[in-house]
């Protein structure tokens, strides 16, 4: 393999994934060939055709407008769930490693609460409780999400803490809050990025496996794990039903996958 | 240990929070229940036979009560089936279900950890490893399907879905196992390579064991406490993804049962089963801390 980080042929692959699938959700209604809402009960189930380049679902549903209105879905949910699981895990993460003693304590230990549920069974909880929705979705995910970052976090600050430049910030008479922004989280930058690149994919396969579970999006919403589900039903009938939003899942999952191995390879120099 | 001490406490943790996040949701189950237009007074008495008319804390009592005395039911009027009997009905056909995946992972994973590593660079090293790498990405619920449209429907080689014998058992541990066996076949080639460095790799070559020898009997065995690790680790995501391996193949399991619980807004199920969940999810953490210790004495003696 040529290249390392991302100008390796797997980080090319994982940016060109991303930025694909990110162009794809933005121009959503100029690409795809149909509305997502529209019926055509003349055309269900049918195979791949000149004016279903994909093939119909239920209700004669366009399978590739499905797929490219899914994009967004599947986007906007990880981008969200990374933004907001990111944000708390860097702010209580930061205070833990930071305050240490007694309020430590309490947040690493609510943490091990938190893990000792595996994550998808607290998801499928939530969302099952609060009923299927996008926000549920993200609420659900991110509450489990946040405990990886919280962790990261802790260790990066614990061990920067003791750094001089931070001795000599505190010297100089910083207070906490701007020791913690300008010194400490700064530096802990580079493991958290490539821990929210990682979290893209992560979440995305958790949005789809709720929405198969019908937990996740509300149902007609277009999303990739929804359609996987509706042709389940239809695998005698109508295999493509399924077959191209699990393609699509798998490709986006691989891509940032990738981009995240070669982010994190971009950022450690030691790395081979 | 340290993880040990803290087992109860996680178990409670994760009680309290079910408890007082089914109390903070809005929207009323006895209105789910019975619908909108039901007379006030039928809404009062199903209130009180739930339990539901007591504050959240009396009712984890009263659910943690039942559920010791085994007198916990359905919190559905027409059909109060006992919950108990259901989760013991359910319980070993996931864990049946889930050990088979382990089989199905390790079976997969270590010959082509072990060939890939003991040919580093070679073409069946990027092969196992492209597998491997692509493995992780397929999602169960879209590899369930397409194994059933290749095996079940098409070749006709094996039955879609249920569990009456064990060929029912072969595609939905294919379709588990899958994600683990191409994350495990990249943990075992690592875990090799940093075994065949050394030294006693290179003796026990340089003496004249065979290739497959030293590969087994010595390299092997020694790159064997990271695959264990990682197998520990990995056994709770396993769990989860028993509920949607369960839905793709209809396993009468716990997954099937907790969603069935969902769809009928049964919150005692539904809570009986998360609990349940739990329980299994913190016994194997705890069992793999201490077969960890077990196998490594470095680890006891910290």
């Amino acid at each position: 393999m040529s290249g390392r980080g991302l100008q390796s042929a797997r980080g090319r692959f994982g940016v060109a994934v991303a930025v694909a699938l990110f162009f794809v959700a933005a121009a959503a209604p100029l690409i795809a060939p149909g509305r997502p809402s529209a019926i055509d009960l003349n055309a269900e189930l049918q195979p791949p055709s000149a004016r279903h380049p994909l093939g119909t679902g239920e209700n004669g549903l366009d399978v590739l407008t499905h797929l490219v209105y899914g994009a967004r879905v599947s986007l906007w949910v990880s981008v969200f769930v990374v933004a907001l699981s990111g944000a708390v895990g860097v702010l209580l993460g930061g205070i833990a490693g930071y305050a240490g003693g007694i309020v430590d304590e309490a947040l690493m230990r609510s943490v091990d609460v938190l893990l000792a549920f595996p994550g998808i069974l607290l998801a499928i909880f939530i969302t099952a409780v609060l009923g299927p929705s996008l926000r549920n979705v993200v609420f659900a995910l991110a509450l489990t999400g946040w405990t990886g970052y919280a962790r990261l976090v802790r260790s990066q600050v614990l061990t920067l803490r003791e750094r001089d430049y931070v001795r000599a910030a505190q010297a100089l008479g910083a207070g906490h809050w701007r020791i913690l922004a300008r010194h400490l989280l700064p530096n802990a930058a580079g493991p958290l990025i490539v821990q929210a690149t990682f979290g893209i994919p992560a979440a995305m396969l958790a949005e789809a496996s709720l929405s198969f579970l019908g937990l996740g999006v509300p149902p007609g919403t277009p999303s990739w794990g929804a359609l996987v589900d509706q042709g389940t039903q239809y695998l005698l009938l109508a295999p493509h039903v399924a077959l191209f939003p699990g393609l699509a899942i798998a490709l986006a999952v691989l891509g940032f996958n990738f981009l995240g191995d070669a982010v994190r390879d971009a950022m450690d120099p030691k790395a081979s | 240990m340290r993880r040990l001490a803290g087992t109860p406490l996680a178990i409670a943790g994760s009680l309290l929070l079910v408890s007082l996040f089914l109390d903070l949701v809005p929207g009323d189950p006895v209105e789910l229940m019975l619908g909108e237009q039901a007379p006030s007074i039928d809404r009062q008495a199903l209130r009180h036979s739930v339990g539901l008319d007591r504050p959240w804390y009396a009712q984890l009592w009263l659910f943690l009560e039942q559920l010791a005395t085994g007198q916990l039911r359905s919190s559905l009027p027409p059909f109060q089936r006992k919950v108990l009997p259901q989760i013991w009905a359910a319980l070993p056909n996931t864990l049946l279900l889930t050990f088979a995946a382990i089989v199905v992972a390790v079976l997969i994973a270590v010959p082509l950890g072990v060939a890939a590593a003991s040919r580093k660079g070679s073409a069946v090293d990027h092969g196992a490893m492209a597998i491997a790498v692509a493995g992780v990405a397929l999602p169960r619920f879209w590899l369930g399907p397409m194994l059933i449209i290749l095996f079940a429907i098409k070749l006709d080689w094996l039955p879609v879905s249920g569990a009456e014998s064990a060929r029912h058992l072969v595609l939905p541990a294919i379709t588990l196992g899958t994600a683990l066996a191409a994350f495990l076949s990249r943990v075992t080639r690592a875990s090799m390579l940093d075994v065949l460095r050394e030294e006693y790799v290179t003796v026990s070559r340089a003496k004249g064991l065979s290739a497959w020898a030293v590969l087994w009997k010595h390299a092997f065995r020694n790159a064997l406490l990271p695959i264990i690790t990682v197998l520990g680790l990995e056994l709770g995501a396993l769990l989860g993804g028993a509920i949607v391996t369960e839905k793709v193949f209809a396993w009468p399991g716990m997954g099937t049962l907790l969603l069935s619980g969902i769809e009928k807004r049964d919150y005692n199920l539904v809570r009986a089963v998360v609990l349940v969940f739990t329980l299994c999810y913190v016994a194997i953490n705890t069992l793999t801390d201490l077969v960890y210790a077990a196998v490594d004495p470095r680890v006891r003696h910290r």
